[in-house]
């Protein structure tokens, strides 16, 4: 999975890093940092923790399934 | 071209203001083919973390930015682009191959600006942090453990980098050149704090300070820097932080107003032609945008943060698919930022630029916990935070009003007295 956060609007809640502990901490009063790419078996918690933030801050999605070569591939027959 | 109408949309630049404006075209209902070119080999990837938990190893460095699987998009990795045929409507990209457009979205950043002088910046152990490539090598270098790090320039690169050392325990110099760090950023209050806090920590904060040269040893490696007033410091590892460079130079010869301040767009964000009038079906969104910001009577700014590439990039889609000029929106985002050093969370909402006054409105410094605004020609232009996020938000209407410095929002835990300073001009 991928996971940004915009800390401009995170207030440092922290309800995120009780939803999913592992992946959000809490580096001082109210430095939030996280796993950027978590494994999808921990989806159901990345989840939890997006729909948890009161600001809705956390901006989660399942790797995209296509890797860069097949990208390029396709980008280069559409250029034709 | 509308929504409904689909054409070719070309983004130049695969970051963070690029993915931005592709997500919010789909979200808009852009059916046409949309391509985003990129020179680094990597797919959109997050620059924040790689001058904070990157570094200091609390994740991964793979910061790949969220794509939403139905985006559509072709991403073109490690193709740069070389120029812009403004007539044919085409980018061409290093090898000669054309992609033509209907539309097109500059969104080529900056890059770290090297250290001028070509022999030393080579040195191995001479560093510069913009990229996920530039991290992971500096990631690797503070596993080795150097016996020192140097930093040379008074920005949040530079301060964040240094507190990562200081919480991996490795002894660290920042050498800056002005009297106070981050002031231009944070207004001279701040960043004097700034400096006691990296002090605090153990940071060699060195002020007024400047390198004379560079010392190698025999085999290209850096050995040490002897210092303008003659002090010499022992290290292998410096890392560069002296700002940011506009990446237009692949636009020279396309006829648009770009120069070293970024790429001129008027506030629809729509790029502007050399003699000033809007070009047409280019635009320009993110840190190479040098833009009028009405929040500062239109004067001209290019913002190099987070908050402004997303917000940019979004209203430069809206109008990438206006039939005409009457249906596009302006941008009128208030610039703002946050930064993590040291264990504390620096926010700012607004611009400090010219400010003249000063005020600690909640909290106070010595509790390292406070809320600040800055006044300019006795209106408020700027909030500033230090972990007190949650009262930010309050104050970002009295800065959309202009509202008379100091300002007193109401509610019971408003404070009682407020100690205004007034900002000299060498300060501020
Ligand atoms: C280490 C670091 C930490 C940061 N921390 C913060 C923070 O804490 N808070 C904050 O608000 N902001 C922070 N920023 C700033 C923020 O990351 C930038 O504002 C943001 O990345 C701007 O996005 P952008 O898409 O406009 O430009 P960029 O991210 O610079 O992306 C431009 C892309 O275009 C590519 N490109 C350039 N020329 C060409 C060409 N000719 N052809 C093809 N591709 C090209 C570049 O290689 C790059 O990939 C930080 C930046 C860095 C480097
Ligand atoms: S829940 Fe939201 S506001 Fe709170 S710390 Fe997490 S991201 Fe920030």
């Amino acid at each position: 999975m991928r996971v940004v956060v915009d800390l401009n609007r995170c207030q440092g809640y922290a309800q995120c890093v009780y939803a999913a502990p592992r992946h959000f901490v809490l580096h001082g009063r109210e430095a939030l940092v996280y796993d950027t790419a978590p494994d999808d078996a921990d989806r159901a918690a990345i989840e939890r923790a997006a729909q948890a933030c009161p600001v809705r801050a956390i901006t989660a999605c399942a790797d995209d399934p296509a890797d860069d070569s097949a990208d390029r591939a396709a980008a280069a027959g559409e250029a034709r | 071209m509308s929504a409904h109408d689909p054409g070719r949309i070309v983004i130049v630049g695969a970051s963070l203001a690029g993915l931005s404006a592709a997500k919010a075209l789909r979200a808009h209902g852009f059916s046409g083919g949309l391509m985003l070119v990129g020179d680094e080999p990597h797919r959109p990837y997050d620059r924040p973390p790689l001058s904070k938990q990157v570094l200091r190893g609390d994740f991964g460095p793979d910061t790949t930015l969220p794509q939403p699987a139905d985006l559509d998009i072709a991403v073109r990795t490690g193709t740069a682009a070389a120029g812009l045929d403004r007539d044919g409507r085409a980018v061409i990209l290093a090898d000669g191959e054309r992609l033509a457009y209907d539309r097109c979205l500059v969104a080529t950043g900056t890059r770290a600006r090297p250290w001028p002088n070509p022999a030393e910046a080579a040195l191995a152990g001479v560093a510069t942090l913009r990229t996920r490539a530039d991290a992971e090598r500096l990631r690797q270098r503070l596993r080795e453990r150097p016996a020192r790090v140097v930093l040379v320039g008074g920005g949040f690169i530079s301060f964040e980098v240094a507190s990562v050392c200081r919480e991996l325990d490795i002894p660290v110099t920042v050498l800056v050149r002005d009297a106070v760090p981050l002031a231009r950023a944070i207004g001279a209050p701040l960043g004097a704090f700034m400096a006691e806090v990296a002090r605090d920590a153990g940071v060699d904060l060195r002020l007024g300070a400047a390198i004379a040269r560079m010392e190698a040893d025999g085999r290209g490696r850096l050995a040490g820097l002897v210092l303008e007033d003659g002090g010499r410091i022992e290290t292998d590892c410096l890392v560069v932080a002296i700002g940011a460079a506009r990446n237009v130079e692949w636009l020279d010869g396309a006829g648009l107003a770009a120069d070293r301040n970024g790429l001129r767009c008027d506030r629809f964000c729509r790029a502007l032609r050399a003699d000033g009038t809007a070009a047409d079906g280019i635009f320009a969104a993110g840190d190479v945008a040098h833009w009028p910001n009405p929040h500062d009577g239109d004067a001209l700014v290019a913002v190099e943060h987070w908050g402004n590439a997303v917000a940019q990039a979004r209203i430069a889609a809206r109008n990438m698919l206006a039939q005409d000029p009457a249906g596009m929106v302006p941008h009128d985002h208030l610039p703002d930022f946050w930064s993590q050093q040291f264990g504390l969370t620096i926010k700012l909402l607004g611009l400090t630029a010219g400010a003249d006054a000063f005020a600690v409105v909640r909290g106070a410094m010595a509790e390292r916990r406070f809320l600040a605004v800055f006044g300019k020609a006795g209106r408020t232009v700027a909030v500033a935070s230090v972990d007190s996020a949650r009262w930010l938000p309050a104050y970002r209407s009295a800065i959309l009003e202009g509202a008379p410095f100091p300002p007193l929002p109401g509610g019971l835990d408003a404070p009682r007295r407020i100690e205004t300073q007034v900002l000299e001009e060498t300060a501020r």
